[in-house]
């Protein structure tokens, strides 16, 4: 099973070497992934809370500008609102995208930004019914402004939850199939190279054997080789003087 | 006019509003509303001869205009409209559900609120 869940690799101690660095990365990476994970989900839940708070205010703060306008209308009449829309020209409240960063994660944030610039609006209702217009006016921005807020925060709620997603699908990969895949392949190796140490163990021994074998055979034979010198040449060249053969007498005579 | 968009970044992105009459006419009170050199607003009044498709075609083009960070709109006209905007992805530009005066608001139907509630149990 393990053999099958390994690097196809070549078992030598190189490889062994490079693969260990990689399991070093690997667990490294999952730790700082992991981590980065945690703060993520911090944030994710404080976001989440914020999210609910600021939902509720909003329908509180709702309410409260669509009085303050019931109010304004009562007081300038139904045409007010004629004016109003005829009198838009430039938008003078805007928001400015701004970028959080939360562990490497950017995450869009906008800021409720008013140019300061004249507007007809702050002069509507100068005719008639300026004081609940004027109302009407900051209860809308106060609304804006918390509107921005909301927005930003779930701008933040939607990047974060992608993040938080792949950043838990990486946790995961390197947990459960680059980690254990890297340790597969260190013991497949060191497996072979011990295989290889026994092999080679084996051989110097057989060759050592082999040798001292081919030793004593040639020791033996120059023994035998002396010996046979020894015996053979006593046999051929030592013979006796007494009971040889006859000898004639040699004569000389003239 | 070289580029709308890039000038309109630099000093700030705008906030669309589609909502009934008197929603609107509350933002553009407060300075919202934008209108353009060839009468483009940045705001859709909905009443009831708005259509459908009319909502729609103004949602997809605040969607996709560049200059605008925030679309406001109303709980019962995202209704209308609930499956682009559920569809709807993006970061940028957020889609933020508004209570209304007629309409009260109804935290389960919020597509955000929805998710939020689903996580945290």
């Amino acid at each position: 099973m393990s053999s099958n869940n390994r690097l196809p690799v070549v078992p030598t101690v190189t490889v062994l070497a490079i693969i260990k660095a990689r399991l070093l990365g690997a667990t490294k990476g999952h730790q700082l992934l992991k981590k980065k994970a945690d703060a993520l989900n911090i944030k994710f839940r404080k976001v989440l809370a914020e999210i609910v708070k600021t939902k509720t205010e909003m329908g509180k703060t709702m309410k409260e500008s669509a009085f303050e306008l019931t109010q304004a209308k009562y007081a300038a009449g139904e045409h007010i609102k004629h004016t109003i829309f005829d009198n838009v020209e430039a938008a003078q409240v805007k928001v400015k995208a701004v970028t959080e960063n939360v562990a490497g994660v950017k995450l869009p944030k906008f800021q409720y930004l008013n140019d300061g610039s004249e507007s007809k609006m702050e002069m509507t209702g100068l005719g008639k019914g300026g004081q609940p217009i004027q109302n009407c006016r900051t209860a809308n921005i106060k609304a804006i402004q918390l509107l921005v807020e909301l927005a930003s925060l779930q701008t933040s709620f939607l990047a974060l939850d992608e993040a938080i997603k792949t950043t838990n699908r990486r946790v995961n990969a390197l947990e459960n199939v680059v980690i254990p895949k890297l340790e597969n392949t260190i013991t497949y190796i060191k497996g072979e190279l011990d295989e290889l140490e026994r092999e080679e163990f084996f051989r110097l021994k057989k060759i050592q054997a082999n040798k001292e074998r081919d030793l004593a055979l040639k020791e033996a034979e120059q023994a035998m080789a002396l010996m046979g010198d020894a015996f053979g040449g006593g046999g051929s060249g030592g013979s006796n003087l007494v009971d040889g053969d006859h000898d004639e007498d040699q004569l000389f005579t003239s | 006019m070289a580029d709308p968009s890039a000038t309109n970044s630099a000093d700030g992105l705008m906030i669309a509003v589609i909502a009934d009459e008197d929603t609107v006419t509350g933002f553009l009170l407060a300075g919202v509303g934008n209108v353009d050199a060839r009468r483009k607003s940045n705001f859709l009044v909905v009443d009831a001869k708005t259509t459908v498709p009319d909502i729609e075609a103004a949602f997809k083009d605040f969607t996709t205009r560049g200059d605008i960070a925030i679309i406001l709109i109303s709980q019962y006209i995202a209704d209308m409209i609930r499956h682009l905007v559920h569809n709807y992805t993006k970061p940028v530009p957020a889609i933020l559900e508004i209570p209304s005066k007629d309409h009260p608001y109804e935290p389960e139907k919020d597509s955000i609120l929805s998710r939020v509630t689903h996580m945290l149990g």
